[in-house]
């Protein structure tokens, strides 16, 4: 794979000059440990541009990536958004902020933000409301923009606090039951079977 | 019973985006659009419970059902179906992989043209996709604009004043617009071009993938162009940031062509001629080799090499001759070796019908 990427010629103008060796020891016959993981540095390169030459020990998916930046093959919507996460996340973030970001829990529908950069996929529409924070500069790496200009729809445009009443109510009842409050359950499903009547009746609860 | 009689009924016939008509048809097999919707007052897709996913398909189906303008639908449950028919909306590209594989209450609607489908809880709730033949990018978005008007008459849509339409993925929020046209690109892949067009399509932030989407192999030498950006340009934009590229990539194919005629004609005659002999002959074949014989076919087709077959065959006969496509037609479970000699059968009849017919003529 990385020898058709050399043979291609596919070097980005004005990238510098390598001297590359792919062999699982170095010349001294030592074994490495990649640079930036814990893999077996296999590719040793040597960089000939710059004022000094210089020697770098990598495995196989970052020396590609060292050689042609961003040229990476990966599908693309998650990967981008990993990528995304993880330039966020490497900048000014101390551990202890991180833990601490990463234990806030939305009220609406119980996703920590930890889940969503675990799983890259977010628990409900009031996470765009709750996590705003931590979500703005992710959405302006992935798009360039957090201003939406499309399309809208005619209604009345969801996300008004009935609609994310209803999804806390719901996971509250799914708890209580668990928990075996049939009394607040049965509350719970009262409130939540008014709601759901008063949207359908046109009704705005 | 439904089920039974939808699938045998599109096993016969042919998807509209397989016409092989549309402008431009003989490199764009077709232009789709698919737009992410959410319900408001749900969780996102992968945090409901299986209540809720219920409560969405039921809830999704029966406004569906009150839209007078989208009668005709037909509905199918993912959940109940067996892995083959799964499969066979897979192959026909009507419901995507995630939808097939994932788990819980889940449908998807279908339009009697097999122009649109609409996947309810796949990521988001609601998917709705439009295909059509050829390069045709104005008219899918016009098409798939009236069907989401005609649903949100209906569904209150989860929607952000700044983000715009709510997506369980940040990657999908804003228009939660995904346009793709399908270009067949033979000469490029033979001349070793097609690296490079990928990496100059990346850096305008344009995603390459296969004939089956995120993480297919290019099959065939089917690509698929799409957008990444879906937040902060509109819809107009998106589309023309698509369709601008796709006439310098059809450029840049035919002149790829033209150079494989004009430096080795004889050479590529050959290669047109052999894949076509193989496929009219063989006994036995993986769905690997038809695809990619069936490719050099098309491009021979098209370059005047080969006149015994026209287009929409051989569009039809990459995907009729797809695993689960192969059993639907011929009504019975296969496995790999008993598949590769059906699917060896298949192309037989069907390409050496047309050259019968050509030589009595």
């Amino acid at each position: 794979m990385l020898h058709q990427l050399f043979l291609a010629g596919s070097f980005p103008a004005g990238a510098s000059l390598f001297r590359i060796t792919v062999q699982a020891t170095t010349a001294a016959g030592v074994i490495m440990k990649c640079k930036y993981c814990e893999k077996p540095a296999t590719f040793h390169i040597t960089e000939l541009t710059g004022p000094e030459m210089q020697e770098l020990h990598l495995c196989e998916d970052h020396a590609r990536e060292h050689l042609a930046p961003g040229e990476t093959e990966a599908e693309p919507s998650s990967s981008s958004l990993a990528g995304a996460l993880a330039q966020q996340l490497k900048i000014g973030q101390t551990a202890e902020e991180l833990a601490r970001l990463d234990q806030q829990a939305c009220p609406v529908c119980g996703i920590t933000f930890f889940e969503f950069r675990n799983e890259g996929r977010l628990g409900c529409p009031h996470d765009y409301i709750y996590f705003n924070a931590e979500l703005e500069p992710l959405i302006v790496n992935i798009h360039g923009s957090t201003k939406h200009v499309g399309k809208r729809p005619k209604r009345a445009a969801g996300g008004s606090d009935w609609q994310t009443d209803l999804i806390r109510l719901r996971r509250e009842l799914k708890e209580a039951i668990e928990e075996e409050r049939y009394e607040n359950a049965s509350e719970l499903r009262d409130e939540i079977r008014r709601i759901e009547e008063m949207a359908e009746s046109g009704k705005r609860p | 019973m439904e089920l039974h009689r939808t699938i045998h009924r599109l096993a016969g016939q042919c998807g509209e985006w397989l016409r092989g008509s549309g402008p431009e048809s003989d490199i764009v097999i077709s232009s789709r659009i698919r737009l992410a919707r959410n319900l408001a007052d749900f969780p996102f897709v992968r945090r409901c419970t299986d209540q809720d996913r219920a409560a969405i398909e039921s809830n999704v189906r029966e406004r569906l059902e009150r839209c007078q303008d989208l009668s005709g639908l037909i509905f199918l449950d993912v959940a109940e179906m067996e892995s083959v028919d799964r499969q066979f909306l897979v192959e026909r590209q009507l419901i995507s992989r995630e939808l097939a594989e994932s788990a819980g209450a889940r449908a998807v609607a279908i339009d009697k043209e097999e122009q649109y489908s609409l996947m309810i809880n796949e990521e988001d709730h609601l998917r709705i996709q439009l295909m059509k033949s050829g390069l045709d990018l104005e008219n899918t978005w016009a098409q798939i604009n009236e069907i989401d008007d005609l649903i949100e008459s209906q569904v209150n849509y989860g929607f952000h004043d700044e983000f715009g339409y709510l997506t369980a993925c940040p990657t999908n929020v804003g228009t939660g617009m995904r346009v793709s046209v399908m270009l067949h690109l033979p000469a490029l892949v033979i001349t070793r071009q097609i690296d490079k067009v990928f990496r100059s399509l990346q850096k305008i932030s344009l995603a390459v993938r296969g004939l089956y989407g995120e993480g297919s192999q290019a099959m065939g030498d089917f690509y698929q162009i799409s957008n990444q950006i879906t937040l902060g340009r509109d819809e107009q934009e998106l589309i023309r940031q698509v369709g601008d590229v796709v006439p310098v990539l059809i450029d840049y194919e035919r002149r790829a062509r033209e150079y494989l005629v004009r430096e080795s004609q004889k050479d590529l005659h050959d290669r047109v001629s052999r894949a076509y002999g193989i496929l009219c002959t063989a006994q036995t074949i993986s769905s690997e080799e038809t695809m990619h014989l069936l490719s050099s076919v098309r491009m021979g087709v098209n370059l005047g090499l080969i006149e015994d077959v026209e287009i929409p065959t051989i569009n039809q006969l990459f995907i009729h001759t797809q695993p689960a496509h192969l059993q639907k037609i011929r009504g019975v479970e296969l496995g790999t070796a008993d598949r590769n000699i059906e699917r060896a059968l298949y192309l037989q009849r069907h390409l050496r019908q047309k050259s019968d017919e050509s030589d009595n003529n």
